[in-house]
């Protein structure tokens, strides 16, 4: 075991050196080199940000759709001349009663592969909607499959908008990704206040020009609040113009009245719609309702036929600055809930930083002190092999461009301490050979031998627990079961390379003296 | 000065008192688990956590109760945490998902304590969220005994993972019953202690299991017992060693890692001085109570071998 071929040494050395010099690049800068600009990344808790865990309520479009569904359902059984009595949706279920000779029918319709009303898809072998029929009354509901289709689909429209969003406000380097069917994950490193973004996510931005209501008759009415006040005007459900067709909206001051405004230009089509709209409607008054809230209805002074308009309320510029950047980036297709967010202020991170610095210096220092205290020389060789140990695992965290984290540092930390229990295995298994042996060499080679096992079922164990961890942990606890994980495979490397060749040069210096462990 | 370790302990002597003794923790920890449960954090309840800082020292902490009793959140629990001019507070309600909540509190809070307060820390958990997690936590612990049985049973006799297993069960039970006991709170780094301390609790009864099957093909003729005193003595300083640094390591965490890091280093600090314990006083009398001799271990052997 003492002996190491030219090659093995060389191979060994390298590795030290490569993984030193990889390590030594986080304490200097070198401008923007790919290769050599990697650098372990500070998590959010220690450089300070927000964490957003966002999830796409589904519920409203799955009435919008069941609602779509009912009316094609209508047109269906209007072409096709059956009798359907009772159609409607109650908890997210088509309730329908149809005559005893049209439901065989409209079952074989239904599961028909070609109908657009029930689609089907190959990948999963399985329709869109369930159905089931008894007696008279059918119910349709939608499928596992259909409403993970449909959870899908919303998901990648919020992401898509989200994404907009959040470029607009343009933060630092932020990371906005999709996390199973119905969530997104948003990291904002360096963000102070998220409260901002936070505020920005929370609007689906659904922008309706409609007709504020002059007749006593509820009918098509909805009696809406304004944003920020508890006046109620009686709108028209009846949507003008969505705000689909905007493509600009900037905030701006109008000149007369010193207020902060927001301008809006429609598309084309847009325009032809808001001229049409507005000529019809000289001297009424024009809701402008977002999420349904009022923010203003003023009265039509005459036809705009340019497709540009002005948006005017109680805005600070702020206010009309954000509500710009929402009507450009777009309407939500469904309300997002932010069901989880964690917030680092910056000065929390850096005391963070420091706290954990000071005690991995500290528990370093204390360990390299133990184990001079307990073993002497080879102490020196333990300690070596444990700085060897912390280089090896900052050069492998720099290359992998690992996220350290507060848990991560602790991990580095508890890897210092359980890092010398390799070298102390091995050492103490030396000590009991001298007893028996007369050869130092020889102790030293079968003590290296025998504590094998020992090390790697010791050390595989600690592995098991760094995986599960890594896997089913989240966010910083991840950080730890990393440097944990790494720690384990350095320690082994540098005790079982690296100690026993320095072991293997004391050994042979003091072949013929008596060496006391 | 040189500690000097006797080599020759008869550790088995103490098996019965000590096992009576372990019993009667783990009891305690289960009797203290059920009737006072787990301070569980935010990450597993849900709710709302803020760490809040005032510049001016001299508003006094009911102030700040006072003004959250006004914002008629419910259950709020505000307490000193790190520095002198530094607060936790925790928030039970978790209906409060709409996004201007938490600047909601902050604007209340600084028009009553008449200065700015500065948000060092927020974390806001939905109801669901908190549940997937707490499922993960219990997931991943676990996950991890099944992995250390599976591992040991590979490696060793079913005698030598029984006993393994036992010990890790003992040791987590204990290390959350003082949980139980003190109030501490239970978040997602807690699991992570828990984790690594059956990671590191295997870790140190593994070598004296190696030990012990080691001895047992060496020494046919002497009885499970003795076997066990030797390899225990051993592997002694080994484990003496290895558990002062772990130690060293933790104390460093514990004393200047800062109060985040406090729960998880205490946590780790019981469950290695607990491992330790129950490597030597749990994990080795249950190879005596299921009789290990030479032959099982040579069984194996032949076996491999046959194959």
């Amino acid at each position: 075991m003492l002996y190491f071929s030219k090659t093995k040494l060389l191979i060994i050395y390298t590795i030290i050196i490569f993984l030193f010099f990889f390590a030594i690049l986080n304490f200097i800068k070198i401008s923007d080199n790919t290769f050599l600009s990697k650098k372990i990344n500070l998590g959010l808790d220690l450089q300070g940000g927000s964490y957003l865990l966002l999830e796409v309520d589904s519920n409203p479009i799955i009435d919008q759709q069941l609602q779509q569904k009912v009316v094609n359902l209508r047109k269906h059984f209007k072409k096709n001349k059956i009798q359907s009595q009772n159609l409607s949706i109650s908890n997210q279920v088509i309730m329908i009663q149809l005559l005893d000779e049209d439901i065989k029918n409209f079952e074989e319709f239904f599961l028909n592969k070609e109908n657009t009303l029930n689609l089907y898809y190959g990948e999963y072998r399985a329709y869109e909607m369930d159905h089931s029929i008894l007696g008279n009354n059918i119910e349709i509901r939608y499928s596992k499959y259909g409403l993970v289709e449909l959870k899908i689909s919303s998901l990648e429209q919020s992401l898509e908008i989200v994404r907009r969003r959040i470029d607009e406000v343009g933060t630092n380097e932020p990371t906005i990704i999709r996390r199973g069917n119905d969530r997104i994950l948003i990291e904002l490193p360096g963000l102070e206040d998220p409260n901002r973004i936070k505020k920005l996510l929370g609007k689906t931005a659904n922008l309706t020009f409609r007709l504020v209501s002059e007749t006593e008759d509820v009918f098509g009415t909805e009696s809406l609040s304004y944003e920020g006040s508890e006046d109620i005007l009686m709108i028209s459900k009846r949507v003008l113009l969505s705000g689909d067709n905007l493509i600009n909206a900037q905030p701006s001051f109008d000149n007369q009245s010193n207020q902060a405004v927001v301008n809006f230009t429609f598309d084309r089509s847009g325009a032809k719609k808001f001229g049409r709209a507005t000529s019809n409607n000289v001297g009424k008054r024009l809701a402008i309702v977002l999420d349904d809230k009022i923010i203003s209805a003023p009265v039509v002074r005459e036809a705009i036929v340019s497709g540009n308009g002005q948006i005017s309320g109680e805005f600070t510029f702020q206010s009309a600055t954000d509500l710009a950047l929402l009507l450009r980036s777009g309407a939500l297709p469904a309300p997002l809930n932010i069901i989880e967010e964690r917030t680092v202020g910056p000065d929390l991170g850096e005391d963070s930083i420091r706290a954990g610095a000071i005690s991995l210096a500290i528990g370093f220092l204390l360990v390299i002190i133990y184990m001079l205290y307990k073993y002497r020389k080879l102490g020196i060789v333990a300690d070596l092999a444990l700085i060897i140990n912390l280089i090896l695992l900052i050069g492998i965290l720099t290359i992998l461009e690992a996220t350290l984290t507060l848990p991560g540092i602790a991990g580095i930390i508890l890897t210092v301490g359980m890092a010398v229990d390799a070298n102390v295995l091995i050492f103490e298994r030396i000590k009991e050979e001298m007893k028996k042996e007369k050869s130092i060499v020889h102790a030293f080679d079968v003590g290296y031998k025998k504590a094998q096992s020992a090390v790697l079922d010791a050390n595989v164990t600690t592995l098991i627990s760094a995986i599960i961890l890594f896997f089913l942990g989240s966010g910083p606890v991840k950080g730890f079961a990393v440097t944990l994980g790494i720690g384990i495979l350095t320690t082994l490397f540098s005790a079982y390379f690296f100690a026993r060749h320095l072991s293997s040069i004391y050994v042979m210096k003091n072949k013929n003296n008596n060496i006391s462990i | 000065m040189k500690l000097q370790i006797s080599k020759d302990i008869k550790f088995s002597r103490f098996y019965k008192k000590l096992n009576i003794l372990s019993l009667i923790l783990v009891f305690f920890s289960i009797l203290i688990l059920s009737f006072k449960g787990l301070n569980l954090g935010v990450d597993f309840k849900g709710g709302t956590l803020i760490e809040l800082r005032v510049e001016n020292s001299t508003i006094k902490i009911s102030e700040i109760r006072q003004s959250f009793l006004n914002m008629n959140l419910g259950d709020v629990n505000v307490k000193k945490f790190g520095k002198v001019n530094d607060y936790l507070i925790k928030i039970e309600n978790t209906n409060s998902q709409n996004e201007g909540f938490i600047n909601s509190i902050k604007e209340k809070l600084i028009s009553d304590l008449g200065q700015t307060v500065n948000f060092r820390r927020v974390e806001n958990v939905g109801p669901k969220v908190s549940n997937e997690l707490l499922k993960a936590g219990l997931l991943a612990i676990s996950l991890s005994l099944a992995a250390m049985l599976f591992y040991i049973w590979i490696r060793f006799e079913w005698q030598f993972s029984l006993g393994a297993v036992i010990a890790l069960i003992h040791d987590v039970i204990i290390t959350i019953g003082i949980f139980s006991l003190l109030s501490y709170e239970i978040n997602l780094s807690i699991v992570a202690a828990v984790l690594t301390i059956v990671g590191y609790s295997m870790n140190d009864t593994v070598v004296i299991f190696d030990r012990i099957r080691e001895n047992l093909k060496k020494y046919t003729k002497i009885s499970i017992r003795d076997i066990s005193n030797i390899s225990t003595n051993e592997t002694l300083s080994r484990t003496l060693i290895t558990s002062t640094t772990t130690l060293l390591a933790l104390l460093a965490i514990y004393i200047f890692g800062g109060s985040i890091l406090r729960g998880f280093s205490f946590a780790m600090i019981a469950g290695v001085i607990v491992g330790t314990y129950s490597s030597i006083f749990v994990a080795t009398p249950i190879l005596n109570y299921t009789n290990v001799s030479s032959k099982s271990v040579l069984k194996e052997d032949n076996n491999v071998i046959n194959n």
